[in-house]
């Protein structure tokens, strides 16, 4: 019994001694193990004295239970040890950048168009679509502009022969649209336009988008209340907009509509031409003229149509300065939106 | 149409600032453009006489002046300006006066004169940009006078951007009756009465092209004094206006087509023969206009004609020989109506646009030729004298405009405005703009003015009125929902859809022109002979486009020539394909790949992009459809790519577009950088998928077997894919090909493939036996038809 203590000091310093788990083991195994010197003292204890048995017993399960707990404990701060040291080597530098593609993008008139299409598709407009080279009829005439009408001149037409032509507008969609369905209709056509006409403020292609609505009871209050919405939906800013008399041959009464200068909130400045109001919408209530041509009762139906140009959208909204970066395909452009 | 605003005032004068007139004119749908000051800011300017003009010692080219300009002494001043004499009234800027610009005058010495003030040019005074002598005034010009003040310089020049609709506001009489309408203010028109003939002289007038011409009125006025001067009043009105003036007759008819809407022309009655004749142009006539070039004329041109000659385009412009010159002494005056389909078009068919064409085409008031010439006679006879001769008016009341009845009815104004006007002052509003209105059983029977060549039917009517009323003040209603838009099957794509997997791809979208080069598009597409726009804005945007291809390439060109070499780009729209039926309208998609897979980076495997990743982003966009299968890569082959790396693209049996490379010696010619690859096809094919339906999940195992065959090289995968389903049964799942291998080991002109087969029973576990089986006897079909050999 009194190399117990000296048992216990050795067995102590051993584990604090080791320096990996193998020799842990061999400590346990020499002190605790079945012949441990330590599981020996236990078994010599039937040669004592029944009153000394118990006390020298509780002394040898408080040294083995020290032992013990000196392996776990050195053991488990050795784990820790070889784990962070795993850890240390396999540090990356994670401000490389990642592996792999990135996303290309979206055309700026596309994605202008999207956010268009969005607003009109919530109150149960369609997309239609339709050719662009077009005939004389359904450009100008069912639109109530016959071949001397003065709106002709302004319209700068390619022509191919004498009545095939690209359209100059969207509108002849409406016509189109009318003569193939049954009212009531609603829908919005988006596409490509062609006017023969180049500069600083003109490309011969642009975008319009165009929208119909006809039904037994449209008016003009149901037209401004539309394109007031849509306005402050496309620009995300409580803009104010004024409806201004105009003239289109297809529509009777026609506006044009301006919106309050994105840019300066109506204060003035270079975009809105120091007005304070920039002109982004032209519309009007559907002609009886367009109607009878496209065989909807004028009587019964009423209806309004609207047209926007979505160059001059994507314009205002991204800022874009220069009307050609859009027909120029510049990845340099294209990758900021 | 410019305007100066003070001589609208005299007409009509509401109280209110510029600023609130124009923007009432915009918001009645007169939008105004601009409003420009009719002089430079300028003060201490005042009429001054030179009374003596003596040489400079020291300089040529100035001249030493003793000006009076009302003082206690005359002013020396040094003058370099050309027409500077003795006599001429001209504005000087006396010390301390400040010229636009801040340019303040003080006392100075010019080579060594004192000068004391400065002769104006118009220039000077931001009146003109006549720089080339100073501004001569009228000889009874008063002498100290402010020259603002005599000019009446305190006017704005207001140009409205008027809709072709109204031609009634191409006049200051025009314009006033509306502003007059706006502010509910009386309109202080001229007064016209009837000239007396003073001489019996007249020259007749025939209408042949009674259709064109429903109205010829003309007048004869003799021995005028052509060298009379246009008073300075007339002259500031035309300058205002944006006219010059050229000499007194010409700018008097020029005046009253400003102030009343009516074009007219003056011709010399001695160049004339015979009579007038308004007539249809005959074939080849030829004629001298006034700015010089001769006109070979088009037989729908109407012409205005003598006996023997043409002299004018009616409507248009006069010609050279018979105009007036600084010889002429007799006038034939002439003031027309015209119909505008008879003039619409004709001038701009002839490279020309004039005042008078602008308004003939639009509609001129066909109630206004013999009040216009009235006025003319008037003015001519107080300025150039004369004796004038009767009116001459031919009408044919049958080609005049007949304006029609127009019923209003209230309920329709409500329908259409959204909103009800007050009947009061629907009724007002009418009556304010000159119509005749009866009111009858609750609804209007209203006739337009003469003026209002707009006014036609119910719907123009109650345009007026919303626009009257202010169409701000209409009140805003958002429409309901109560209407459903077309079903939208499960099964349809959108578009949208498709070009946002494009561009999750790495795509960057693009938008050319429909319109190309027609040189390009032979190298792309030979095999069609595209569209030809007849007015196109240049040669290289001359035909329309029958692949996409065309504005994919060019990009490339553009970008790879500022150093962004690597693309993938996609773009939708139109090709137009001609065929024997007509002309074929595809909408189709198209992309372009060059350059290595992925952006250069550090972590990034270097390849440049080949067939089948392009393939591989096209099989994913079919499979949003539900399934690949009903999509077919077969070779193909195109005029543009390459022989071996092309394929027709099929969709059941339906051919639906190309992929492939570009073929390499068109790629060296289009000066590209690296193999690119191009698909197109067309659109409508992936627009609808499948809709799922659902297949038993197995409960058993499945079974793999592997196995390695050497056939030609020419074989292609998909014959062997389809061979091995079709021998393997009907537990035979999938046939994958996860190898292929050619070279070492491999006889040339031949290639290992290794397929997996995936085997499983919906019913019950597939024995070891069974399948070994079924390998067997794929493997022993393959030999057959391909003599494939097994590898071991």
């Amino acid at each position: 019994m009194e190399n117990l203590q000296a048992i216990l000091k050795e067995a102590l310093d051993t584990v604090q001694g080791s320096s990996d788990t193998q020799s842990l083991d061999q400590v346990r195994v020499k002190y605790l193990g079945k012949k441990g010197e330590i599981t020996q003292l236990l078994k010599g204890l039937g040669k004592l004295s029944a009153e000394e048995r118990p006390q020298a017993g509780a002394k040898i399960n408080e040294a083995k239970v020290a032992v013990q707990d000196a392996i776990n404990l050195k053991k488990e701060g050795l784990m820790q040890a070889a784990l962070a040291e795993k850890l240390a080597s396999e540090s990356i530098d994670v401000t490389l950048p990642g592996r792999g593609d990135r996303a290309g993008g979206l055309h700026p008139i596309t994605r202008t168009l999207e956010r268009i299409e969005s607003f009109f598709s919530k109150f149960g407009f369609s997309v239609v679509e339709g050719p662009e080279v077009e005939d004389d009829y359904h450009n100008f005439e069912a639109l109530n502009i016959p071949s001397h009408h003065p709106a002709r001149a302004m319209h700068d037409t390619f022509y191919f022969d004498a009545t095939t032509l690209l359209r100059t507008h969207t509108s002849p969609v409406q016509v189109r649209t009318m003569e193939q369905g049954k009212a009531p209709f609603r829908m919005i056509c988006p596409g490509r336009v062609y006017r023969c006409d180049s500069d600083l403020t003109h490309t011969p292609m642009f975008h319009q988008v165009e929208g119909l609505l006809v039904d037994e009871n449209v008016s003009f209050a149901q037209l401004k209340g539309l394109l007031e919405e849509f306005l402050v939906y496309f620009f995300e800013k409580e803009l104010a907009v004024r409806f201004r008399p105009s003239y289109f041959p297809f529509t009777e009464p026609s506006a044009e509509v301006d919106v309050q200068c994105v840019a300066c909130e109506g204060k003035g400045c270079r975009i809105c031409s120091q007005t304070g109001w920039l002109e982004v919408l032209g519309c009007g209530m559907v002609h009886p003229k367009v109607f009878e041509h496209s065989g909807v009762d004028a009587e019964k139906y009423t209806g309004f149509a609207f047209g926007l140009g979505v160059e001059r959208f994507a314009m205002l909204r991204y800022g874009v300065g220069d009307l050609r970066l859009y027909f120029e395909n510049d990845m340099r452009f294209l990758e900021q939106f | 149409m410019l305007f100066s605003e003070q001589w609208l005032r005299e007409w009509v004068n509401p109280s209110v600032s510029t600023e609130e007139l124009v923007a009432q004119l915009t918001m009645a749908g007169l939008e105004v453009d601009s409003v420009e000051p009719v002089a430079g800011e300028f003060s201490g300017v005042v009429v001054g006489q030179v009374k003596e003009k003596g040489p400079h010692p020291d300089a040529d080219k100035l001249s030493l002046c003793k000006v009076d300009v009302n003082g206690a002494e005359l002013l020396d001043i040094v003058c370099g300006a050309p027409n500077v004499r003795e006599g001429l009234k001209i504005p000087v800027a006396i010390v301390g006066a400040v010229l636009p610009g801040n340019f303040k005058i003080k006392k100075a010495k010019l080579r060594g004169q004192p000068s004391i003030g400065m002769l104006c040019a118009e220039s000077e005074l931001g009146l003109s940009d006549n720089a080339e002598g100073l501004m001569e005034l009228a000889e009874d010009a008063p002498i100290g006078v402010d020259l603002r003040e005599y000019l009446g310089l305190d006017d704005q020049m207001i140009e409205v951007d008027l809709t072709p609709n109204r031609s009634d506001c191409l006049g200051i009489s025009g314009l006033a009756r509306e502003v007059g309408v706006l502010y509910k203010e009386a309109v202080s028109a001229i007064e016209i009465s009837p000239i007396q003939a003073s001489i019996e002289d007249t020259f007749p007038v025939e209408i042949i092209a009674a259709e064109q011409c429903g109205r010829y009125v003309g007048r004869v006025i003799r021995q005028v004094n052509i060298s009379a001067k246009t008073p300075l009043w007339m002259v500031e009105k035309l300058r205002r206006s944006g006219i010059r003036s050229i000499d007194p007759v010409v700018d008097v008819t020029n005046y009253v087509m400003l102030e009343q809407g009516q074009p007219m022309h003056a011709f010399d009655l001695n160049q004339l023969e015979g009579g007038i004749c308004v007539r249809l142009a005959k074939e080849k006539e030829k004629l001298v206009l006034l700015d010089g070039q001769e006109i070979e004329l088009k037989p729908d041109t109407l012409m205005i004609a003598d006996q023997k000659h043409a002299l004018a385009i009616a409507g248009v412009m006069g010609g050279a020989e018979s105009g007036v010159t600084q010889e002429t002494t007799d006038l034939f005056l002439e003031s027309a109506y015209f119909d505008p389909i008879a003039i619409a078009g004709k001038a701009r068919s002839y490279g020309l646009h004039t005042d008078s064409s602008h308004r003939y085409e639009r509609g001129v008031d066909f109630k206004l030729q013999t009040p216009a010439m009235e006025r003319a006679t008037e003015l001519l006879l107080e300025i150039v004298g004369g004796q004038a001769g009767p009116i001459v008016e031919v009408a044919n009341k049958a080609f005049l405009p007949v304006k029609k009845t127009i019923q209003l009815r209230e309920d329709r104004v409500t329908r259409l405005l959204g909103f009800s006007i007050p009947k009061q002052e629907i009724t007002d509003i009418l009556l304010r703009l000159g119509m005749d209105v009866t009111e009858k059983d609750g609804h209007w029977i209203v006739v337009a003015p003469s003026y209002r060549f707009d006014v036609e039917l119910e719907v123009d009517l109650i345009e007026e009125l919303g626009r009257i009323y202010g169409y701000n003040n209409l009140p805003t209603v958002i429409p309901s929902l109560d209407y459903c838009q077309d079903h939208e099957p499960e099964v349809s794509i959108g578009l949208p859809r498709i070009r946002h997997l494009l561009v999750d791809m790495g795509y960057q979208e693009t938008i050319s022109y429909s319109f190309v080069d027609p040189v390009l598009l032979k190298k792309l597409d030979p095999n069609y002979e595209p569209l030809a726009l007849a007015n196109p804005i240049s040669a290289d945007m001359s035909v329309m486009r029958t692949t996409l291809w065309a504005g994919l390439i060019k990009t490339v060109q553009y970008n790879q020539a500022r150093q962004q070499q690597r693309l993938q780009i996609f773009e939708t729209g139109l090709r137009f394909i001609p065929k024997k039926s007509g002309l074929s309208q595809e909408r189709v998609i198209a992309g372009l790949v060059v350059g290595a897979t992925v952006p250069e980076s550090w972590a990034n495997e270097k390849r440049p992009m080949d067939f089948f990743d392009v393939k591989g982003h096209l099989e994913t966009m079919f499979e949003m459809g539900g399934t690949v299968d009903p999509f077919h890569f077969t070779p193909g082959h195109h005029p543009a790519l390459h022989p071996g790396q092309t394929a027709t693209i099929s969709k059941g049996s339906d051919e639906i577009g190309l992929i492939g490379a570009l073929h390499p010696s068109l790629q060296q010619e289009l000066g590209i950088n690296g193999s690119a690859y191009l698909f197109e096809f067309q659109l409508s094919a992936i627009l609808e998928g499948q809709l799922p339906q659902y297949q038993e999940l197995s409960k058993f195992p499945e079974m793999r077997r592997d196995i390695a065959i050497v056939v030609d090289e020419t074989t292609t995968s998909s014959d062997i894919v389809a061979k091995v389903q079709k021998e393997g049964g009907d537990s035979l799942k999938s046939v994958n090909i996860f190898d292929i291998y050619q070279g070492n080991g491999i006889d040339a002109g031949k290639k290992s493939l290794a397929l997996a087969l995936t085997f499983q029973h919906p019913s019950r576990t597939l024995k070891d036996s069974e399948v070994s089986e079924t390998v067997d006897g794929v493997v022993s079909s393959l030999r057959q038809e391909f003599k494939a050999i097994l590898r071991d």
